[in-house]
Parts: C-alpha cells; sequence; structure tokens
C-alpha cells in the first residue's frame, strides 16, 4: 500500500538555512535570560537536553519508511514566510511577523470525547512518544498553490493509540488554539468564528500517511506554521491541516470545519485534492508551485495530491463530487 | 496654469503611474524579487493598481469642487485614466498568460462559470471604449455632451472592479473594504453636490420668477 522507495534526501542535506533563524527571538524564555544573552544555544542543550523545543532548534529525527516524493524542496523562506494563519492577518507575509505572540511554552493538548479516559498531554510527552521522521510532502492550498515540505512527525495514528478511543468514535475533530487576550489579526481582518476547528473521519486520522507534526527542515516548527504541535493530511488542501493544536475530540457525527462554517459551497468536510471538481472560483485542474519564476509555476494538479495509492481505497463507492 | 508647471506636473505623474510596472519588472529580473508566489503577485499589484487609480481618476472631479485654485487637476484626469486601463490590461494579460496558460477552453469555460472572472471582464470591457475615445479628436467629433455621457460609464466600470475583489476573495476576508469605501464616499459625494446644485438652482429660479 505505501511507497517503499528510500528517501534520496537526507535531513542532513537539506537543513542549509541557518541565516534563516532568528535564534534569539525563539530562545527568549526558552531558558534563564543569562544563558539566553551568553547566546548559548549549544550550552542551553547541554543544560537542558531534550529540552530543545523552540522554534529554529534541531530535532533529532529519522529517515521514514514513508517517503513521498523526490521533487525540489519549496525553500525554507517561503515555507515559512508564505503562510496561511488567519488568526495572525490574511496577508500571507502576516503570520511570520504576527505569530511571535502565539504562545508555545507551557503547552498541552487536552483529549476527550469518546475516549476511556480523558486526558491531557504535555509537548514533552508528545515529542518523546515515538521517533520523530522526516517526510517530504507535497502541500496543495484550495487556492491553488502548492509547496513542497519536509516536515517532522509521527503517524497520528501513533497518537491515536495513545489516546484509546472508543469504538463509537467515527471522526476526530482538531481545535487549534485561540486566547482573546492576546491580539488576534484575524478577528478584525476576517468574519471567521474562533478557534478554529477541523475534523477528520476515524480511518483518514489513522492513515500512516496522517502525519502529527512538530517541525520542517530538521527542526521545531516555527509559530507561523503551527507550532508547536499541527496536524499534516497531506492528500488533502491545507485547510484541512490545522496548526497549534490544544484538544483532539473524538465523536460520533461529522464536526464542525471552521471553513465550512463560512462557505459550504466553497469548502467541503472532506476538501480531498482533487483536479476533477472545481472550486467555485477557480480550476483546481492545476496550481502555481511556490518559489520558481513566474514562467515557471503552472503544474498539473494530481488527483489526492498524488498520494492516492495510499488513500483512495478510504473513498471507495463515495461520489467524490458530492463530498467534496 | 502656464505650461511649463503643466508639463512638470504631467511628467511627474508619468513617473509615479510608472512605479508599479517598474517595480514589477525589476522583480522579475531579480531571482526572488517578486516573493514566493510570482504570478499572484503580478496578478494582485496590477490588480490593486487599477483600483488605486481609478479612485484617484475619481476623486479629481470632487476635490477640483472644493476650490477653485484645484481646477489645474483636471488636466491629469485624462493621463490617470489611460492608465488604470493599462493596469487593467496587464492584469488581463496575467490571467491570460499565468492563470489560463493561454488555454482559450479554460478562458471561456472560467468567464462562463466563475463570476469573479465576468465580472472582472465585463469592468474592462466598460473602460475599453472610454481609453479609445480619450482623445481630443473623439471629443471633438462626438460633442462634448455624448463624451460626457459615455465616460459616465467609468462609474459603472468601478462598482464592477470593486465587486470583482469582494468574489475574487474568501468569505469573511473584508480587504476589499476600505476601497469599497472611498468608491462609495466619491460617488456619494456626485450625487450630493448634484442634489445640492439642482436645490440652488431651483432656488435662484424662484427668485428670478419673483
Amino acid at each position: 500500500m505505501l511507497i517503499q522507495k528510500p528517501s534520496e534526501i537526507l535531513s542532513s542535506a537539506i537543513t542549509p538555512k541557518e541565516q534563516y533563524v532568528n535564534r534569539r527571538r525563539f530562545l527568549r524564555g526558552a531558558v534563564g535570560v543569562g544563558v539566553a544573552a551568553l547566546g548559548a544555544e549549544r550550552l542551553a542543550r547541554i543544560v537542558a537536553p531534550g529540552r530543545e523545543v523552540f522554534a529554529g532548534t534541531k530535532l533529532q529525527t529519522v529517515k521514514s519508511p514513508l517517503t513521498t516524493t523526490d521533487e525540489d524542496l519549496t525553500p525554507y523562506e517561503y515555507v515559512t514566510g508564505y503562510n496561511n494563519f488567519y488568526e495572525f492577518g490574511v496577508s500571507k507575509d502576516d503570520p511570520a511577523r504576527n505569530a511571535g505572540a502565539l504562545p508555545t511554552r507551557p503547552w498541552t493538548v487536552r483529549v476527550e470525547g469518546l475516549v476511556k479516559q480523558p486526558k491531557t498531554f504535555d509537548i514533552d510527552t508528545l515529542l518523546k512518544l515515538r521517533p520523530l521522521e522526516d517526510r517530504v510532502y507535497r502541500h496543495r492550498c484550495v487556492e491553488a498553490w502548492s509547496m513542497v515540505v519536509p516536515w517532522v512527525g509521527y503517524s497520528l495514528s501513533e497518537f491515536i493509540k495513545q489516546c484509546e478511543p472508543l469504538s463509537t468514535a467515527k471522526y476526530v475533530q482538531f481545535l487549534s488554539y485561540y486566547d482573546p487576550r492576546i491580539e488576534h489579526w484575524g478577528r478584525e481582518e476576517t468574519s471567521i468564528y474562533w478557534p478554529y476547528s477541523e475534523g477528520l473521519r476515524m480511518d483518514e486520522a489513522m492513515n500512516p500517511l496522517t502525519l502529527l507534526t512538530f517541525g520542517l527542515y530538521g527542526e521545531v516548527l516555527p509559530n507561523q506554521n503551527g507550532a508547536p504541535v499541527r496536524i499534516v493530511v497531506p492528500w488533502k488542501y491545507g485547510f484541512k491541516s490545522a496548526k497549534s493544536i490544544v484538544k483532539i475530540r473524538f465523536v460520533k457525527g461529522e464536526p464542525h470545519t471552521t471553513w465550512n462554517d463560512e462557505n459550504s459551497t466553497e469548502y467541503g468536510f472532506y476538501s480531498n485534492v482533487n483536479p476533477n471538481v472545481d472550486h467555485p472560483r477557480w480550476s483546481q485542474k492545476t496550481e502555481r508551485r511556490i518559489g520558481l519564476p513566474f514562467y515557471a509555476q503552472r503544474k498539473t494538479t494530481l488527483m489526492f495530491n498524488g498520494y492516492g495509492d495510499q488513500v483512495a481505497y478510504l473513498y471507495n463507492g463515495m461520489d467524490l463530487r458530492k463530498n467534496f | 496654469m502656464k505650461r511649463p508647471v503643466l508639463i512638470f506636473l504631467k511628467a511627474l505623474t508619468w513617473i509615479a503611474c510608472l512605479v508599479p510596472l517598474a517595480r514589477l519588472i525589476y522583480g522579475a529580473l531579480t531571482p526572488g524579487g517578486l516573493g514566493a508566489d510570482p504570478s499572484a503577485h503580478i496578478a494582485l499589484t496590477t490588480g490593486y493598481t487599477t483600483l488605486m487609480l481609478l479612485i484617484i481618476t475619481l476623486a479629481i472631479t470632487p476635490v477640483r469642487r472644493l476650490s477653485r485654485h484645484l481646477s489645474w487637476m483636471i488636466r491629469l484626469r485624462r493621463l490617470l485614466g489611460l492608465f488604470a486601463f493599462f493596469y487593467a490590461t496587464l492584469h488581463m494579460l496575467a490571467y491570460v498568460a499565468l492563470y489560463s496558460g493561454f488555454d482559450v477552453h479554460a478562458m471561456i469555460a472560467d468567464i462562463a462559470k466563475r463570476r469573479f472572472i465576468t465580472m472582472g471582464v465585463i469592468a474592462w470591457l466598460l473602460l475599453l471604449p472610454l481609453a479609445l475615445t480619450s482623445t481630443t479628436w473623439a471629443i471633438r467629433k462626438l460633442g462634448g455632451k455624448r463624451w460626457n455621457l459615455l465616460h459616465k460609464l467609468i462609474y459603472l466600470a468601478v462598482i464592477c472592479g470593486v465587486i470583482h475583489y469582494w468574489w475574487q476573495v474568501k468569505t469573511g476576508v473584508l480587504t476589499p473594504l476600505p476601497f469599497t469605501i472611498v468608491i462609495g464616499i466619491l460617488l456619494l459625494a456626485r450625487i450630493l453636490y448634484a442634489l445640492l446644485s439642482n436645490r440652488k438652482s431651483a432656488a435662484s429660479q424662484r427668485t428670478s420668477e419673483a
């Protein structure tokens, strides 16, 4: 079922971006001010090994058994500078500017709903639950642009096993961080009802491709990419991949999802990448690859974003035009 | 106004209007100069510049009415209007080349199916006769009255333009709002002016009758 081709991209070969990362900013609050003042990220690691969890710090990763693309990676500066994260503004460069307000430490993920027992997981526990894998995925936005991102994480299914959901749980809902007390640019620029909510059917969530994600380019996620923990569902449009998750609920019926609430004719619950079902306002047949010159950006969009071999079985017998 | 001053003002207007294009060309020639999504950047910048220039063009008449000393502004209006059309055309070409990939079938399907594209095409078509009749020769040929009536199409064009913008953004995104408000004020100013001058002329008529 899975593509077993070994990765040709080593994590060591895809991390040439120290220059992009303002480590001082991320170190703030990580260790004592004194340690930070020494400029000693290395020292911080020696002092507190295994707690290097701030954006831009390296993560211990292993090669993933699931390698899904050997296309050119989208440069780090675009992966982390061109984002949709409406809590921090609607322009693509807003999140990189504003997401510093997101307090990624301490962080817990609450698990509730149809589970044996509700639990709260600390981010450190989550980081150590399974070995962190480097996984290169295509990322296709519903707005018809795309990237190739080397994520870091492990299959969400591994975490779901720890949650002990009941057999009555048919869907998983993800709720993103939202604190009305911190400044949220999206509040003024949109009419969205916060917090951001997304969801998957249980079998989609259990598919090994669905990634519980902690990093990219071998490092802890920058805030604008959904730190400290997010979901990545590579065969669905990007908005299905909820960021900065604080709550996971196991439920019986289809949970409400933010963009579906906003406009149900444009954003369906499934939102699988599908070149044959147009968005009402634009064609989904092609996409613009981020970071390429304007004359080279157009690419053909693939069914299920090219992950059909791994996920098409989930939708056997379903009318994907109706269930868009 | 003295001729050299007018030439100077026109030159300034030319330069100012060419800045967005110059920046796009410079960006296209520098690696990464157009940002992460160059196609979208080109489409957005040209569309945004079109709306801005249409607004400035529409602002000239109400602003000019504020003071007699501002009457020279009318001399720049044709230039601004033509640049608005120029950027509207670039905007459309960006769509044709970078979005539809010169695919005629895709374009026809888009225009028929996607109302924001339909609305954009309508706005451009409304600007086209205005650009074509912008010469002094055309004004003379048409006669001032008819020419004025024809050029009232700019109101319709700018309304279509801003609707095109609203329909293009995602539901819930309010970025076209400032444009809408300014255009609303500029159109309202005309209605108010017409009402006031009507009343004035009616009043003067009454006094002359008395």
